[in-house]
């Protein structure tokens, strides 16, 4: 597996972390230094909140290799309070039905497994209904 | 200005064909191209695919098929540009001839699916979706599509049972189709019934990946030898390509690519897509031939799901699609598609559709897309 890869995202993964457009001030997930808003360079690093709702969703019945162990799971677009639109898998689900519009947070998990015992397991962001105490 | 032509034009059944390989099924279909042309020869081979790379562990594709081919020596490239690989492909064989460097290109289309199975197979598709951000999720083409049809369910609620009119109309044109993979019609009820396969998207709403191989000889109209049948020309043609994740996009129920390259080619065309006799749309699941529908301005925002309501889509309706069956019935060979099409659409303008004729074809609309419209390439193709 491809480790330098995994590695290099891993701000992105494991914090959510983004860039701010210095001109606009567009908010900007994943990051791509170039502000697709105001065409301007937006290099400046950003730390989204992690709170989101669910934009549109999906449960997967036919897992691709990697993601055989999860079936069935669901993705989500999550629109990110701060805008951005940001793909992810929904858990912590339990019995609830997911709907659009459903408030959500980010939280870290496992998001795939290589095949052999010595293969890399990956984490990063998935997002799981908000939770009661958090919005508080 | 040079014309470009279609002088011929072949194509192998789509389907599952573990006996046959790569570099077999695109000498098939280019052997039936050149020998529809009456002997011309390329200058050029462009050959349109997705997957072979990573299913049957083999790039460089011009050279292997120029070399399996016959055509050994000649110029030779892989075009890839998705699902929009065989459209992009044609592209570049119509410019080869515009620009002067080529009196003839061969375009084939080839994809190998069955080379692998199952997960893997699944796997090589999430190539074509955002590898950091998209497949890492486990976000496939077919979840793409779901959440599409969610969306859209959310912001215009049509009732669900519509989207299998377009399942319904791909499955009785393929009927009659001897290249298409399912030749069956379906019935309202087997599409209700069908199982979920990323929800809301059920068994029938997705197009099958499959094996095929076709190709077109494109010539300067004016060399061309005495032809043995009826000549189509290329009179639009273009690609604009968009955001690749879903999640960068404004409007994700608005297909811009397929908007612009409508726009685009129709123009070149001086035509208004309403004037198309025929329209093979990118139909790999049925919210996209929906929302293809609606971006190439057939119906407003949020009400194409209509068009399949009252036979207006089938052979003898107002706006033909899938005429063969599209990639919904005749299959989705990947790369091959945008020349399934291309075949497709000139054995209707040649008037040698058969059972599948679209009562005076002059003029059709082809079109496929890479991924959820990330690329789209457009011809309009008309009978000279």
């Amino acid at each position: 597996m491809e480790i330098p890869r995994h590695w290099r995202l891993k701000k992105q993964r494991y914090s959510l972390i983004g860039e701010v457009c210095p001109h606009c001030d567009a908010k900007l997930f994943p990051p791509r230094d170039i502000c697709p808003h105001c065409g301007n360079e937006a290099r400046t690093e950003y730390q989204f909140s992690g709170k989101g709702e669910v934009y549109s969703f999906t449960t997967i019945f036919d897992a691709p290799a990697g993601f055989e162990n999860t079936v069935p799971y669901t993705v989500a677009l999550v629109k990110l309070e701060e805008g951005p639109v940001v793909t992810a898998q929904l858990t912590d689900l339990g019995d609830q039905p997911v709907q659009i519009g459903m408030p959500v947070e980010m939280v870290t998990r496992r998001l795939r497994q290589d095949g052999d015992e010595r293969g890399v397991i990956l984490y990063g962001y998935k997002f799981r209904p908000l939770l009661a105490h958090a919005t508080a | 200005m040079t014309e470009v032509v279609i002088a011929g034009i072949g194509q192998v059944p789509v389907g599952e064909h573990y006996n046959a390989s790569l570099r077999g099924l695109a000498l098939d279909a280019i052997e039936l191209a050149l020998r529809d042309a009456g002997g011309l020869r390329p200058d050029i081979l462009y050959v349109a695919n997705m997957l072979a790379p990573v299913i049957s562990g083999q790039a460089h594709l011009g050279a292997l098929i120029a070399d399996f081919g016959g055509l050994v020596g000649i110029e030779a490239a892989t075009i890839e540009a998705g699902g929009a690989s065989g459209g992009a492909a044609l592209r570049m064989g119509y410019l080869a001839i515009k620009a002067g460097q080529a009196n003839a290109a061969l375009v084939v289309g080839v994809e190998k699916i069955t080379d692998q199975l199952g997960a893997g197979s699944e796997a090589s598709q999430m190539l074509n979706v955002d590898s950091d951000y998209e497949a890492v999720q486990g976000m496939t083409p077919i979840s793409q599509a779901a959440m599409l049809m969610r969306r859209y369910q959310y912001e215009y609620n049509p009732p669900r049972a519509a989207f299998g009119g377009f399942a319904r109309v791909a499955h009785a044109n393929a009927v009659s189709n001897p290249h298409a993979m399912y030749r069956s019609a379906l019935s309202a009820e087997a599409y209700d019934q069908a199982s979920v396969v990323s929800d809301p998207l059920n068994m029938f709403d997705v197009a099958p990946a499959a094996d095929g191989a076709a190709a077109v000889l494109l010539a300067r109209r004016d060399l061309l030898p005495q032809a043995t049948h009826p000549l189509v020309r290329i009179s639009g043609s273009s690609q604009a390509s968009g955001r690749l994740a879903l999640h960068d996009r404004e409007d994700i129920l608005d297909l811009e690519p397929a908007r612009v390259s409508v726009e685009r080619a129709c123009r070149q065309a001086a035509i208004r897509p309403g004037e198309v006799d025929l329209f093979e749309l990118y139909d790999s699941s049925s919210i996209l031939a929906v929302l293809s529908l609606e971006a190439a301005g057939f119906a407003p925002h949020g009400q194409g799901w209509r068009l399949a309501q009252d036979g207006q889509l089938g052979l003898d309706g107002l706006l033909p699609i899938s005429t063969f069956g599209g990639l919904k019935a005749r299959g989705n060979p990947g790369g091959a598609t945008g020349l399934y099409q291309a075949v497709e659409a000139a054995l209707q303008l040649r008037g040698e559709a058969g059972k599948n004729q679209v009562p005076d074809a002059h003029r059709a609309l082809i079109q496929c897309l890479g991924g959820p419209a990330a690329n789209a390439v457009t011809h309009v193709l008309e009978r000279t």
